[in-house]
């Protein structure tokens, strides 16, 4: 059953012909193309998620300007209405979807089996399937535009009945419907594998309660991912129903309530905002300690807050809803409920700051950023904290407060802790570091151009500006403010390519400066403890934890009288990865040939059920192939001096991916 | 607190189960627990909408109108029943008395066919009494639910099917009988799932 007829070279210890960056380029010396759409490795996964995500942030960006451009002077004609709100819902859609979920994606690919040293996930190539489904979903969702008629139209919320047929009558909101559905399948698969790597795959020693903050976090997001997106998707099917087979939910002629779709949307709509927020503050938690040279403050409160919020986001979802006629009391229980979660919030936002307090404080590219989520998230969480009280929500409701509130809050509190985790990750990742000076210009000119384009919203929003609105009357008094905005997002976009260009610079000049080595930023958790870029195989041997922070200890050792001793440098300390024989799973193509099969289907219930029957065919077919096929190629002899006896892993950690394919049937 | 790491040569010898985790249960076993936690969120989601809509219309027939509660009975028990030969079939491959293992299975996928005889029946009599799936919301929501029950029960029984021709190809034995194992507990789950709407759907009578 084995398809691959060159197993991709998995021989540890090979030297690393060059630093790697981007899809394209391969970091073994023999490898193909092949390599990339086959693989299972959990850091080539994580790299193909980051430049994917990296892509569509370029796309929804790009739909931002256009926004901004549009409502830069009142009255302007740039977008007629219905483009506008074809560009406004799939802005929101694409940032959300297919920005940061994936860009979170990708740091918990690469870094959660670091981070607890396992030498993959638990699946591996139901990790590959997960993003694989999770790429034609995001291409299925974007081909709208071409043969969908147009973008959806009815706001990344979409509610009913703007939804319906009679108001969205083009095939937009279908294959959002239908986009989303795809990509919900790659989360729910990816949650899952990913919790069971977080439970089932620590080294010896590392008990959960001595697992980096970042890994804490993204295992609550798995969580709060493995219980969301099934509401998501039952609302989906339901829509989806209503306008391909005329099932009545949504339609109140009927007798139906478009309130369902409300309620159902927000219970996974607000514990959504946490599956963004959340991993990036993991990502500052690693981030700040590293360069205030002190342990995270209230390492477990700092974890119990994560578990909190996360116990607590799924009762605050109705404070969309205070304008819908839910009634008092039920107002009343969310307003409640809405400000007792920031109570764990600012729980977190103390500890950081604990532990900067005293701190040596290093304010690298990395740093700048996680001071920068600490401060704008702050900003955000204040504003959010004003809608939990519900008369003053009911002014700000639809207007563009909330538009200021929700982009600090993601953008401020999401995507800049995402950047802090790419700046500190990068050397790790690629073997080079990215270049300082421009990476601090790079922050600077982001922040300005973000508090510039989301701080007039407040403004704009107590004044009474709607949202969702495709142009605005002069002589309101939104004239200065909305140019103002403009302006900062032309200037956050240009950070975004001065970003890109880094990238691109660094890259370059890498070769003529000092490799990075093991540990450039001297922190604390296992993944600095191999060399960078991590090898193919992860760890020469499995770790063995005795603390947290156990990487840290290897480094240095305290004194009774309480100084800080250094007992090993980095390089001592590391491993050399240089280990052979590594026992690692074997290439795939069928997580690849299930995905194709999913678009085919939806695109059949758009167009042709006929087709339907051909990406059910290929999904089906992948899912017994992929049963069927060995976990570890039998005919494979690219696993280097192999040492042990067939079909015994090392590790124990491999040797379980067998009846994978089960799960994915009960989803196929 | 030098380097703390297990010497080479132990890792790759010191052959402790190759499938030990840290909580002890397996990959594949807790990955099914997590999907069929995630199941809970999704059948919780179907089955509040219908009881929101179980009398949403504008007076044509109403799901609630139409309940056999004999017939429907009958086809609940054949289904628990299953998950008795399901247990069966376990056991068996426990002791890896292939035989009765695969008669098993066949006779818990055959159970489950019957079931799904019974819903196609329902559908087609509940259809011809005027309640079609556009009928109104009630309707929808007690076909969509209902339908998702259905297709549930059809994923299991191919599952069950293809885990009788693995064991007839001689690809399951006793060995991997926790491959059956996870298998039943999504068996298992749908039929809990089923006593859960057949109570809350079929036996609470509308206001």
């Amino acid at each position: 059953m084995a398809i691959i007829e060159e197993p991709l070279a998995l021989t540890s210890g090979e030297q690393h012909a060059e630093r790697p960056l981007g899809v394209l380029t391969r970091p073994q010396a023999n490898g193909s193309w092949k390599d990339w759409v086959s693989t299972v490795d959990h850091k080539k996964i994580g790299i193909m998620y980051g430049v994917a995500a990296m892509f569509f942030f370029l796309l929804g960006g790009l739909e931002a300007l256009l926004i901004r451009t549009q409502l830069a002077f009142p009255e302007s004609g740039f977008l007629s209405a219905d483009v506008y709100n074809q560009i406004f819902t799939m802005h929101g859609v694409t940032m959300i979807f297919l920005f940061v979920m994936p860009s979170a994606a990708a740091f918990a690919n690469y870094l959660i089996p670091l981070q607890i040293g396992a030498r993959d996930v638990a699946f591996p190539r139901l990790n590959a399937l997960s993003f694989w489904v999770w790429l034609s979903g995001a291409i299925f969702l974007n081909t709208s535009w071409i043969v969908g008629g147009g973008g959806a139209d009815c706001g990344w919320f979409c509610y009913s009945p703007n939804s319906g047929i009679t108001f969205s009558p083009t095939n937009g909101v279908d294959f959002y419907v239908i986009g989303l559905l795809i990509t919900g399948i790659a989360s729910l698969v990816s949650a899952v594998n990913l919790a069971v790597t977080c439970l089932n795959m620590r080294a010896p020693g590392m008990s959960l309660f001595r697992m980096p903050v970042l890994t804490w976090m993204l295992l609550v997001t798995q969580f709060l991912l493995a219980f969301a997106l099934p509401v998501i998707t039952v609302a989906l099917l339901l829509l989806l129903f209503d306008r391909q087979f005329d099932s009545q939910f949504f339609d109140p002629e009927a007798g139906a309530d478009p309130l369902l779709w409300q309620h159902l949307f927000w219970i996974f709509g607000h514990p959504e905002v946490y599956i963004i927020i959340l991993p990036s503050f993991g990502i500052i938690s690693e981030v700040i300690p590293a360069f205030s040279r002190k342990p995270i403050f209230g390492y477990s409160f700092m974890v119990f807050s994560g578990i909190a919020i996360g116990f607590m986001g799924w009762g605050v979802w109705a404070h969309h809803m205070f304008v819908s006629g839910i009634g008092p009391i039920s107002v009343f229980a969310f307003s409640m409920a809405t400000m007792f979660i920031a109570v764990p919030t600012g729980v977190k936002i103390l500890n950081w700051l604990a532990t900067m307090w005293g701190g040596k404080l290093n304010f690298s590219t990395a740093m700048l950023f996680a001071v920068g989520t600490v401060t704008m998230f702050t900003i955000g969480g204040l504003s959010g904290v004003t809608h939990s009280l519900a008369p003053a929500d009911t002014q700000q409701t639809d207007t563009y407060y909330i538009v200021a509130h929700f982009h600090y809050v993601i953008f401020g509190g999401g995507v800049l802790g995402l950047f802090a985790g790419v700046y500190f990750w990068w050397p790790k990742v690629f073997g080079h570091l990215l270049d300082e000076r421009r990476g601090k210009i790079h922050f600077w000119t982001m922040l300005i151009g973000f508090n510039l384009t989301f701080g007039p919203m407040h403004v704009l929003g107590l004044q009474g500006m709607s949202r969702r609105i495709n142009t605005y009357s002069s002589g309101f008094g939104f004239e200065f403010w909305n140019l103002v905005a403009t302006i900062g997002s032309y200037i956050l976009g240009a950070s975004v390519l001065f970003f890109l260009w880094n990238v691109y610079k660094s890259k370059k000049e890498a070769p003529n400066l000092p490799a990075p080595g093991p540990d450039p930023w001297d922190a604390r958790s296992l993944e600095w403890s191999i060399p960078s870029p991590t090898p193919e195989h992860n760890f020469d041997e499995i770790p063995v934890v005795e603390s947290q922070d156990d990487w840290w200890f290897r480094k240095y050792n305290i004194e009774d009288d309480g100084s800080v001793v250094r007992i090993s440098s980095a390089e001592d300390a590391a491993q050399k990865g240089d280990a052979v024989g590594v026992h690692l799973p074997s290439p795939s193509f069928w997580p690849l040939v299930l995905a194709i099969g999913l678009p085919l289907i939806g695109y059949g219930v758009i167009f042709n059920l006929w087709l339907c029957v051909v990406g059910g065919l290929l999904t089906g077919g992948a899912i017994y192939a992929w049963v069927l096929e060995p976990v570890d190629d039998p005919d494979a002899d690219g696993h280097g001096h192999d040492d042990h006896h067939d079909g015994d892993d090392p590790d124990g950690e491999l040797a379980t991916v067998g009846a994978a394919g089960d799960h994915t049937e009960g989803e196929g | 607190m030098a380097t703390a790491t297990a010497p080479a040569t132990d890792t790759h010898h010191d052959a402790h189960d190759p499938h030990a985790t840290n909580t002890g249960i397996s990959n594949n076993k807790l990955a099914m627990w997590l999907f069929l936690s995630t199941e809970c969120l999704l059948f919780g989601a179907l089955i509040s909408t219908y009881l929101i809509y179980k009398t949403r219309g504008n007076g044509e027939v109403l799901p609630t109108d139409l309940f056999d509660i004999p017939f429907t009975s009958v086809s609940s028990f054949v289904l628990l029943m299953s998950s008795l030969t399901m247990v069966l079939a376990l056991s068996a491959f426990g002791r890896n008395d292939l035989d009765r293992g695969k008669a098993w299975l066949l006779v818990t996928a055959m159970l489950g066919a019957v079931f799904m005889g019974g819903q196609a029946y329902e559908f087609t009599a509940f259809y011809e009494e005027g309640l079609g799936y556009t009928t109104n919301p009630a309707a929808s929501a007690f076909y969509t639910l209902t339908g998702f029950h259905g297709a549930h029960v059809s994923i299991g029984i191919i599952m069950l099917m293809s885990l009788w021709v693995a064991a007839n190809q001689g690809k399951l034995t006793g060995k991997n009988s926790e491959t059956v194992e996870i298998v039943g507990l999504y068996w298992h789950f749908v039929d809990l799932v089923w006593i859960f709407i057949f109570t809350v759907i079929y036996l609470i009578p509308p206001e």
